[in-house]
């Protein structure tokens, strides 16, 4: 077969591209060649736009037993115990089909946990869509948003892993590209780590987990390109999971890895059997021969391109120490598995393709891994479509403000989407959904994980770098107020098409932002993922990286984030904070109320954020605080009507020179609110660390007072949080 | 006291029912592989939650068949106790341990979240350490656990006090607010909620204990 540009154009690859696997091989590339090289050279599997940039990102620590470039991260937390944790998008396959598509995101997250040799204890996820009242998506925005939660319920939930936390927002630029990331977390001890490295001549390569069919094929190379009206016939790349299989398939491994025969391992996600194959090679610096007459495969007549390019679910690539392979076997016959030699390891460098006792392929793998175009795209100034001063607006009714935001998408309850969510399985869950931090303990130590993650594309939009930073600080702010240390970060860049230098900017932009705020919150980022070409029909989403943070601490119940009792002092670490008329323009007042967006995110001093959380933190695990919530979407006012949500309110009083609108509802970062018996201690604390600290008010019962500007009756408030969505959903 | 967790491919409360009655209970425990035919010396069997077999089919249609349920049939007939939480409340229904069927959640979703219970029996070797009234907080989370039965078996269960459990606020629609039932020789309990999630305060709850300690005190009255 001789190939076209149109062979080309249909694979995504460009002439120049062409031209280097040709200088490669020696020679032009067969069919299956091409599709081999398609999927790994995709922006998918090669982030061949994004890499020049990701290099400036902080990757190491003394934690860091692992960075990026694995299946995930790694990090010690003491005690000769490791976690490994990584955040990975499945958005394109959840717009095409959203219960698969988010499902089989859960479960490719999962496998590049437990292939590492963790076994998973939690995940997150970061979800976001259209409005659900959009006048012409929101239906369809409603059936997306039901689907997703349901695919990531039905995964998790039977593969037994609590789903403790995760976020969810709504903006009109989701409509045709909603985003599902999920975050998985494992643990593990430091002697139980393996590798994705296929070492060791002449040792066994063995598929196991469930059979190749031909779902998915070219999934990754479809999660690089923009959605058009074909992009509807595409479903067939979206791939089906089976949360049984992987259940049985993380079991198996880890009993597997424990008999010593494994010497590395890695799963079948984006491009199946080619990259798990290569870059298990690639890695380890040997070749692979393979024959695909051995794979196990669920249809017939399936084409060596086929098995190549497959995205079935559920499978796993191993290689085993030559002469032992019968007690991997015997693992994985337990559990009722296949298990079968397809190859060996060899000496040459190459992934050597066999199938009906011909060569159908013939690459070397260190180029086909590692070699992949690299493109320093060019970028302008980031795309900005909107105003830059504020509007006028005058406010009648702050009361009435308040309770807007309080039902508005990105403040209300989330529990119709977390009730779906098995969150306390494993019976490790210290701190569940709807909290700042989700929080897990490890049984056999006396330590926790906190987990937040955090994004916000409005801020992003308005400034990629300011609003990256804002993301960091966020998040490790929510870590702050369980009383936990943030040690490490994990990173989902969805952005637009990067071959348009306005967005280029917004990506480079924000790497280098999250660079510079990852540095200073010393979390360094060990892995991560790219989405980009993230547009229908020629319109962009928002820039939204995602963030996920974990951190440590004794365990301990943390402190509840609702007020408890009447009579406490509130205090407000870090000072009302302020505002300009600009920088008000991305916050939720001037999104729910007003219905707009202009000028540019809050402004963040990091020096002073840091000190903040540490004060917050040294407050909570002295344990003077009876409840710790940080303020953000909403502002202050939004943060103490969530401090009441249990029916304890406060009666507060803010001396401000600001207007009433800004004081309330300005998103200045570096602000926690607590409530507490020992007030003085808690302002001693804030005044050796030289952090601003208000005396708010005292908590009541029943009631939310704030100055002479809101008073308001808790339960109605909390009624109309709480069923929101569900509403939203039903209309 | 020795426990049995029994182990099924797609078990996943195997090691937390395991983790509670040791650790927090402070008796033995050990794991039966659902391919094992007798339950060995175990004193009490729980048959945990997850998705045995992956729940293909019906809930718990598949685990009925395996060599695991005959023994603990066995076990059941000779008197021994056994508690089936969630999924394993599913399979002993659909193995004729106990009666009824349980269904697609009312609200037709997974339902995770903390519960109340109240035992409305006292009379049961599940029951006996705990209070008339009392109120047990303990999670929830299934996707079939709306409890149903036809008018007689209902009113069979009803009269002849063998309700263990019912809901304080129903979340999946059961009848009767049913939570938890007994077998006719009340030495068998099913219940959707799960007491080995709530067996120590940093998980919200240790209300389920009183469940597991009845156990350990029936049996050691028994043995007396």
């Amino acid at each position: 077969m001789t190939i076209t540009p149109d062979i080309l154009a249909t694979h995504r690859l460009t002439p120049d591209e062409y031209g280097q696997i040709v200088r490669i091989l020696g020679r032009e590339p067969n069919y299956t060649e091409l599709g081999i090289f398609s999927v790994m050279w995709s922006e998918h599997c090669s982030y061949k736009s994004s890499r020049v940039h990701l290099r400036k990102l902080p990757t190491h620590s003394p934690r860091v037993l692992q960075g990026p470039g694995e299946n995930a991260g790694i990090l010690d937390i003491g005690g000769g115990w490791a976690i490994a944790y990584k955040i990975e998008s499945h958005n394109h396959p959840s717009f095409i089909e959203p219960f698969q598509g988010a499902a089989t995101g859960v479960g490719g997250i999962l496998r590049d946990i437990f292939t590492m040799g963790a076994r998973p204890i939690a995940v997150m996820d970061a979800i976001r869509f259209g409005p659900l009242d959009d006048a012409e998506c929101g239906a369809r925005n409603k059936r997306i948003l039901a689907g997703v939660v349901s695919g990531i319920s039905h995964y998790g939930n039977c593969f037994g892993v609590p789903t403790v936390g995760g976020e969810t927002a709504f903006e009109p630029s989701y409509n045709g590209n909603p985003l599902v990331n999920v975050f998985a977390l494992g643990i593990f001890r430091h002697d139980e780590v393996f590798y994705g490295r296929a070492t060791g001549l002449g040792n066994s390569v063995i598929y196991v987990g469930a059979k190749t069919g031909r779902d998915g094929i070219h999934g990754a190379s479809m999660a690089s390109a923009e959605f058009t009206e074909e992009s509807k016939q595409k479903r067939p790349n979206v791939q089906v999971g089976d949360p049984f299989m992987e259940k049985l398939l993380l079991e198996a491994c880890l009993e597997a890895m424990r008999t010593g025969a494994i010497v590395g391992i890695q799963d079948m996600g984006a491009a199946g059997l080619t990259c798990s194959s290569c870059e298990m090679g690639s890695r380890a610096g040997t070749g692979i021969s393979l024959n695909l007459d051995l794979v196990p495969q669920r249809e017939r007549g399936m084409t060596p391109y086929e098995m190549m390019l497959s995205e079935s679910q559920e499978r796993m690539l191993l290689v085993a120490d030559k002469g032992r392979e019968e007690e991997v076997y015997a693992v994985f016959r337990k559990w009722g598995l296949d298990a079968v030699q397809v190859g060996e390891v060899t000496g040459d460098g190459i992934l050597r393709v066999w199938h009906k006792g011909a060569v159908v392929a013939e690459i070397p793998n260190r180029e086909l891994a590692d070699e992949a175009p690299l493109y320093n795209r060019p970028y302008t100034t980031p795309y900005k479509p909107f105003p830059t001063t504020a509007p006028e607006f005058r406010s009648t009714d702050l009361t009435g403000d308040l309770a807007r935001l309080m039902t508005a998408s990105d403040i209300c309850s989330k529990h119709w989407i977390w009730e779906q969510y098995d969150y306390t399985v494993r019976t490790n869950t210290v701190a569940g959904p709807g909290l700042d931090a989700a929080i897990v303990r490890i049984k056999e130590t006396d330590t926790s994980v906190a987990m937040s993650l955090d994004g916000n594309g409005r801020y992003c939009l308005l400034d990629p770098r300011e609003g990256a930073k804002l993301m960091v600080a966020e998040c490790c702010r929510n870590l702050a107020v369980v009383g936990a240390q943030p040690i490490g970060a994990t990173n989902n860049l969805n952005f637009g098409n990067p071959e348009r230098p306005e967005i280029m900017a917004q990506l480079v932009e924000a790497i280098e932002g999250m660079a510079e705020a990852c540095r200073h919150f010393e979390t360094p980022i060990t892995g991560g993922n790219v989405s980009l070409y993230n547009e229908t029909l020629g319109e962009a989403i928002f820039p939204t990286p995602v963030l996920g943070i974990v951190g440590l601490m004794k365990t301990a119940a943390p402190p509840s984030l609702t007020f408890r009792e009447a009579g406490r002092e509130v205090i407000l670490i870090g000072g009302l904070g302020t505002t300009t008329e600009a920088g008000f323009g991305g916050t939720q007042y001037a999104k729910a109320v007003l219905g707009k967006l202009w000028g540019t995110p809050p402004a963040l001093d990091m020096e002073y954020e840091k000190r903040v959380q540490e004060a917050a933190r040294e407050v909570v695990v002295s344990g003077l605080a009876e409840s710790a919530h940080d303020v953000s979407k909403g502002g202050l006012a939004v943060a103490l009507a969530e401090c009441s949500l249990g029916g304890v309110g406060v009666d507060a009083r803010l001396e401000t020179d600001l207007r009433p609108e800004h004081a309330l509802f300005h998103e200045g970062p570096s602000r926690v609110i607590v409530s507490t018996t020992e007030p003085g201690n808690v302002l001693n604390i804030c005044e050796r660390l030289r952090v601003e600290a208000v005396r708010l008010g005292v908590t009541m019962d029943g009631r939310l007072r704030i100055g002479a500007w809101i008073d308001t009756a808790i339960p109605p408030l909390r009624d109309a949080w709480r069923d929101a969505l569900e509403k939203q959903l039903a209309d | 006291m020795r426990f049995g967790v029994v182990v099924f491919p797609g078990s996943n409360c195997d090691h937390d029912a395991w983790y509670a009655v040791s650790r927090n209970l402070g008796h033995q425990a050990s794991f039966l592989w659902h391919q094992e035919s007798s339950v060995g010396n175990t004193d009490a069997v729980i048959v945990p939650g997850g998705f045995s077999y992956g729940d293909y089919l019906r809930c718990g249609a598949i685990a009925k068949f395996s060599p695991i349920l005959g023994a603990i049939r066995r076990h059941a007939e000779s008197g021994g106790l056994v508690i089936g939480i969630c999924n394993g409340f599913q399979i002993l229904v659909e193995s004729g341990l106990l009666p009824g069927a349980l269904l697609r959640n009312r609200g037709l979703r997974f339902v995770c979240k903390p519960v109340e219970l109240v035992p409305a029996t006292l009379n049961s070797p599940f029951t006996g350490a705990l209070r008339a009234g009392e109120r047990l907080k303990m999670p929830v989370a299934h996707g079939e656990g709306c409890y149903y039965a036809d008018d007689e078996t209902l009113a069979r269960l009803e009269s002849e006090d063998r309700v263990a459990f019912r809901y304080v606020d129903n979340p999946n629609g059961s009848l009767n607010d049913i939570a938890g039932i007994l077998n006719e020789g009340r030495n068998v309990l099913g219940m959707m909620p799960h007491p080995e999630r709530a067996t120590e305060p940093l998980m919200g709850s240790a209300a389920g204990l009183g469940i597991f300690q009845s156990m350990v005190d029936a049996f050691a009255g028994a043995a007396r």
